[in-house]
């Protein structure tokens, strides 16, 4: 099986162990993983502005990068949403759409293509789980609270596996953090607020760390717990799921 | 925009000025959220009864010409006299050549968004006519001279110490005396005045039946009955998108709607009209305004199967924290957002970005419209029509840019991280609205792409 790694452009630039932890596990699972050097982004930060006739050049790039492997896995939950509902390439329509198909979600990925059983990894903290939107709504990791429909949570399961890993239990489990892209910055007051009942939600229940498939929406919960001088801490899930015992 | 031309952000930035009521709101709203959640728990069947009402109204869409006709000429049958509005202005004056012909000078009304759509109040006002809004929500933002903030709570942004004040303005009940059970029974013997005299009584219509040409009207105050039973003429005022096939369809839509709304079982009435009693009157005006036009547009038309629940409001984080009126349309909320910019797109054009693309409107809409993927589009409809500011076009650019030249953003990225410069919301200054309550990430000294060039690449 051949694996192209995906990373968010946002993720090389300003979280490169998100990066780091991902390939790690792929690579301890003996999967044969190529990171191709010279893609850049998804083009989301444009499309959801309004601008997806820019996107375009953005598509263009992720196609020629990406249309050789079995798998692309992405460690964004967001980010492989956009991949699977937007991707075009007009000078190659069909390898778009097979990308489309191709591109998983990292605790997707683990879960239903390697269908991960148990995992050698402990994080001896607790843990509140943020399940991003697109992640959850869009890919479907798990069942939202919406709808009338059984439980499940790949994420969830995947925690469960790690050891001395204590998941804590959330007032609103699955309300949005308001991060949404560039709504973070044009719509600043109910985007902090957003993030604040957010935070909230987890310190109330003991959380020493939010983790979560999409860092972004880590970001921004980051950036209001260290403006609250908080000692909670955000994690990315691959860094979780990454903590090999020594 | 609003008419003070202030935008979503601005106007949800002055709500959220004051914490403790954001907090109030949003809970409150959650509150209704939960029961509805509840309510729908206890439906084993849910989501297949959503997938039926959802097919029946793609189904109404389809055929709506032929329903209509239908529903024309057994309403015809029944008695009652059928009007057409193509727009907003027909109506009112339809429904004011009626008021005239009977000669009165006051109406008793029960809940109409789409009379609130039309502005029919103040039409009415300007000749002459005064409109006395009978739910007990309604009257209170009436009396208070506000837009509803809500479809199905109107005045859900007043607390009930807010309401005993207008109250003791309005009505004379004694100052400080908030308790609702008083409030109520106050608004009532002030409200019997008004339908013992109204000769004519409007209401909306929830649902009507093409095959039977009957409408029904849902509510949980029975007003809507009561001005109706006392008045010589009901004027019934109703989008064409209202149509549903049989009566049997009528079942599905009465098991989503109150649970969905309110998390009650059913509402406490569901008015079946289908002729005029006796020496009554009865009109149904049914109005266009724009909804053809939309019925016409594959990536919008599904918006016309709301049936104004107000589920999305509900379920909304954003809306939940911004109040109803920083939306500054009649109907507010994530449907009031794909709705708003095709009245128009320049005033409204902030509406759609007011929104993270969550998804919970259109996982929670009993007849599963798409409303947040609607958002997305609109934004692509805006933007496309130059409904946007010359700073983001030019960001938007250079972002494409960088994002399409792996050789560009390798470059940016290693003279300082390119994000922090070109995505706009990471510039680190006290100007930028991220910095404002949050931290900037921290910069990291690489990036996974070196790393991975270091340690990886042979
Ligand atoms: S869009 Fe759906 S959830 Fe919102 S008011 Fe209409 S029917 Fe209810």
């Amino acid at each position: 099986m051949n694996i192209g790694l995906f990373i968010p452009c946002y993720i090389d630039q300003l979280y490169p162990q998100v990066g780091i932890a991902t390939l790690q596990i792929l690579e301890r699972l003996g999967l044969s993983v190529t990171y191709p050097t010279n893609q850049t982004c998804c083009g989301q930060p444009m499309a959801n502005s309004g601008f997806e006739h820019l996107t375009k050049d953005t598509s263009h790039n992720f196609v020629t990068n990406f249309s050789d492997f079995d798998y692309i896995v992405c460690p964004s939950g967001s980010c492989t949403l956009h991949i699977k509902d937007h991707l075009h390439d007009d000078a190659n329509p069909d390898k778009a759409i097979s990308i489309r198909k191709k591109t998983v979600e990292l605790t997707e990925f683990l879960t239903d293509i390697i269908k991960v059983k148990n995992l050698d990894v402990h994080f001896p903290h607790k843990v509140g789980l943020h399940q991003s939107c697109h992640g959850l709504r869009g890919l479907g990791l798990a069942q939202m609270s919406e709808l009338i429909a059984p439980p499940f949570s790949k994420p969830e399961n995947l925690l469960s596996m790690v050891k001395r890993l204590e998941l804590i239990d959330l007032e609103r489990k699955d309300e949005c953090c308001g991060f949404g892209g560039t709504f973070c910055v044009f719509e600043e007051a109910v985007s902090v607020k957003m993030g604040q009942d957010r935070v909230a939600d987890h310190t109330v229940h003991g959380a020493e760390y939010i983790t979560g498939v999409d860092m972004s929406c880590l970001m921004h919960l980051d950036g209001i717990l260290r403006r609250q001088k908080s000692n909670v801490k955000v994690i990315h899930i691959a860094e979780i799921l990454n903590s090999v015992t020594k | 925009m609003s008419p003070q031309n202030k935008t979503h952000a601005e106007l949800a930035d002055k709500f959220n000025r004051d914490v403790e009521r954001v907090n109030w709101h949003d809970q409150t709203l959650w509150f209704v959220r939960e029961k509805r959640d509840k309510a729908a728990h206890k439906i084993a069947e849910w989501e297949q009864l959503r997938e039926a009402a959802s097919q029946i109204k793609n189904n109404v869409l389809s055929n709506l010409h032929d329903y209509l006709v239908e529903f024309e000429q057994n309403a015809l049958r029944n008695g009652i006299h059928v009007h057409w509005a193509s727009n907003a202005q027909e109506h009112n004056e339809i429904v004011h050549s009626i008021i005239k012909k009977h000669n009165v000078a006051h109406l008793v009304k029960s809940k109409s968004m789409l009379t609130e759509e039309c502005g029919l109040n103040e039409y009415l006002h300007q000749q002459g006519v005064e409109v006395v809004d009978t739910d007990l929500g309604e009257r209170i933002i009436q009396l208070a001279n506000e837009p509803p903030s809500h479809i199905v709570m109107p005045c859900i942004h007043w607390k009930k110490e807010e309401i005993g004040e207008l109250f003791h303005q309005h009505l004379g009940t004694p100052k400080g005396n908030a308790d609702p059970q008083f409030l109520t029974a106050a608004a009532r013997a002030h409200l019997r005045e008004h339908f013992l005299t109204s000769r004519v009584a409007l209401t909306g219509v929830n649902f009507g039946i093409a095959e039977t040409g009957e409408f029904i009207v849902c509510t949980n105050e029975g007003n809507a009955d009561l001005g109706v039973q006392l008045a010589d003429v009901h004027i019934a005022c109703m989008g064409i998108e209202k149509i549903i096939p049989k009566r049997n369809h009528l079942s599905v839509f009465l098991r989503l709607l109150a649970r969905s709304a309110t998390g009650q079982p059913i509402t406490t009435y569901s008015s079946h009209f289908q002729k005029p009693r006796e020496g009554q009157e009865m009109h149904i005006v049914l109005v266009d305004n724009g909804r053809s036009e939309r019925l016409a547009s594959d990536d919008f038309r599904n918006a016309l199967k709301c049936i104004r629940c107000g589920a999305c409001f509900n379920t909304c984080p954003v809306y939940r924290r911004s109040g109803g009126h920083s939306y500054h349309t009649a109907v507010a909320g994530p449907i009031g957002s794909i709705l708003a910019p095709s009245f128009d797109m320049k005033k409204n054009a902030d509406l759609p970005f007011a929104s993270t693309l969550c998804g919970s409107c259109t996982n929670v809409c009993p007849v599963k419209i798409d409303i947040h993927d609607q958002l997305y589009k609109w934004r692509q409809v805006l933007v496309k029509n130059g409904h946007t500011t010359a700073s983001k076009k030019v960001e938007m650019n250079v972002m494409s840019q960088v994002l399409s030249h792996p050789m560009i953003y390798k470059f940016s990225g290693s003279v300082g991280r390119w994000v922090m410069r070109t995505l706009p919301f990471m510039v680190n200054n006290k100007f930028n609205p991220w910095y404002k309550q949050r931290e900037m990430p921290e910069a990291s000294t690489t990036s996974f792409n070196s790393w991975y060039q270091n340690n990886r690449k042979a």
